[in-house]
């Protein structure tokens, strides 16, 4: 089966936790690299580690070829137009901030609106919150109802003259909902709101089309779709991001220095200041690449039976209770268990040699909206089986046997 | 009272971990000792004695009778307890001395020191701090007093 054959390009996934075969049910807070991105590492600093942009020489060429080859792939993995919108940053917070940053100071005033979700991760609550409180602008969210999806309609009556950004997840990484991004963004644009859209969950999972999408901002990471840690993408619409101002200073972000003025690059160079992250960058193409070359539609209906499945098997245990049941999730489950803390099951699961992730998610205000300090989730990616959840089921079967 | 000096309690609680051969025992017994520690009144689960982690919460409270501390705790999450219980049965009834003092070593020797490391998510790490602060706030109370003498 295709997937065995996938599932091998994971070395990581042979090893032992515990004395027992790793299930590595952590998916959403970072995937496993395939061999290719833990090649393309090796082979950067083995054979041609350089100083991109600058150096004359055969290495740095050979480095910044490498380096321009992983934007154009990000361009196409997006659907953006151009080159000059994909900006390389540390990952999906980085390029949140920068957006808060730099759109967000120059255009945000006192008495504006900024709309948020109820089920926004930390880093799309936090950014605009400082900015808020700089500005003396108003942070307004959508709410989220029993299901775990927003509110449509209240987020429409939100939208007014005064609203001037909404920055909203496309995939929830507590629940696993998709958002309908697209009404989203052409609600916002009637009233002359740009929109930002927190992709580190979506990438790996949906086709991604910025242009068709219409959305403003879009920004992911690296290491959530098989590359590594430490690098993302920002996408903005070329107009915007040549009107906006720049948001560090430093090397590779100017055209010319003077003690009396500097000038700066031109796109996407005038975000990027400093020596960037040169391997994980490069290695972040082999990553796209792969995805690219095992198709999302293959990816989407291998993870969309292991969702159906589980979901199927986690309704029989009695007492467990799945947090968000939207019509369009990903392959992602929240549960809590009555009687049992989520840390718990964590820890009694990890001794089994299955990894999931336990607490709020660093999404505090959802979890208060339903009224829980957190979940146990269990994220699956294409390299999972079947055989996995029946381990993950038969391990949660014996831990509240443990627990009660 | 607690007389017994800490290395032996921590001595005791070695030799009992070193008679389970799974980690079900293991963890079966830290769970039994969660069920097992004092209820910590309501009036007690104050702000102000509470240890936040990322996941679970630790509250605990302290006193001082006789030149000895006296610990009382509680968790939301019973392995958190449990191990809270454990540090209860060493540290409480001794002086502030001897629980400055105490190494501790008995998490490492039973194989509980991750749970030590994930300082963000459990607070367990930040509860023993405090437990050695109570004692050294203690102490210091304890020298005033011989100091007016």
């Amino acid at each position: 089966m295709a997937i065995l054959d996938l599932r091998q390009q994971f070395p990581i996934l042979n090893r032992m936790v515990k004395g027992k075969p790793l299930v590595y049910f952590d998916n959403a807070a970072t995937s496993q690299k395939p061999q290719v991105v833990i090649d393309a590492l090796t082979h950067y600093y083995t054979h041609y580690n350089a100083n991109i942009h600058r150096g004359i020489h055969t290495l740095a060429e050979e480095a910044t070829m490498a380096y321009e080859a992983t934007r154009r792939t990000a361009q196409e993995f997006i659907g953006a137009v151009s080159e000059e919108e994909i900006i390389f940053t540390r990952g999906t917070t980085e390029g949140i901030n920068l957006v808060a940053y730099t759109w967000g100071r120059q255009n945000i005033g006192t008495g504006d609106e900024i709309i948020i979700s109820g089920m926004e991760h930390h880093s799309n609550i936090v950014p605009w919150q400082i900015l808020c409180e700089e500005k003396g602008a108003v942070l307004k969210v959508i709410p989220v109802d029993d299901n775990g999806e927003l509110v449509m309609d209240t987020y429409k009556a939100l939208l007014n003259s005064k609203t001037k950004l909404v920055s909203v997840v496309h995939v929830s990484n507590s629940l696993g909902t998709v958002n309908p991004i697209k009404e989203i963004i052409e609600a916002a644009h009637q009233v002359g709101a740009k929109v930002l859209i927190d992709g580190a969950q979506s990438a790996v999972h949906l086709d991604i089309n910025v242009h068709e999408m219409d959305c403003d901002f879009f920004a992911f990471s690296g290491h959530k779709v098989y590359g590594p840690t430490g690098v993302g993408v920002l996408y903005g619409k070329k107009e915007l991001l040549e009107s906006m101002p720049v948001f560090q200073g430093g090397g590779e972000m100017i055209k010319e220095v003077t003690f009396e003025k500097t000038t700066y690059n031109d796109l996407p160079y005038k975000y990027e200041a400093g020596t960037p992250n040169i391997a994980d960058t490069i290695a972040l193409k082999a990553a796209l690449d792969f995805i690219k070359e095992t198709g999302k539609a293959t990816i989407r209906a291998h993870e969309e039976e292991l969702l159906a499945y589980a979901t199927a098997q986690f309704q029989a245990i009695p007492g467990l209770k799945i947090i968000g049941n939207a019509k369009e999730k990903v392959s992602l489950i929240s549960f809590i268990i009555k009687g049992v803390h989520p840390q718990d099951v964590g820890v009694l699961l990890d001794n089994q040699g299955i990894a999931v992730r336990t607490g709020h998610h660093c999404t505090q205000p959802l979890m208060t909206r339903f009224g829980i300090p957190g979940t146990i989730r269990a994220s699956f990616a294409l390299y999972n089986q079947k055989e996995e959840i029946d381990a993950l089921i038969t391990g949660l079967h014996k831990t509240i046997k443990m627990l009660s | 009272m607690n007389i017994k000096p800490i290395h032996e309690i921590e001595k005791e609680i070695i030799e009992d971990f070193a008679l389970f051969d799974s980690w079900e025992d293991k963890y079966e017994y830290i769970i039994d000792m969660g069920k097992k520690l004092p209820v910590l009144e309501d009036e007690h689960k104050l702000d102000e004695n509470k240890i936040k982690g990322c996941q679970s919460t630790v509250w605990l409270v302290a006193s001082y009778n006789d030149g000895r501390v006296f610990f009382k705790a509680d968790s939301d999450a019973i392995i958190v307890k449990g191990l809270i219980s454990m540090l209860i049965k060493v540290l409480s009834g001794h002086t502030p001395t001897e629980i400055i003092d105490a190494r501790l070593d008995f998490i490492r020797e039973i194989g509980m020191m991750t749970h030590l490391a994930q300082t963000r998510s459990n607070g367990l790490l930040s509860m023993i701090k405090q437990m050695k602060n109570y004692a050294i706030a203690f102490q210091a109370i304890n020298s005033q007093k011989t100091d007016h003498k």
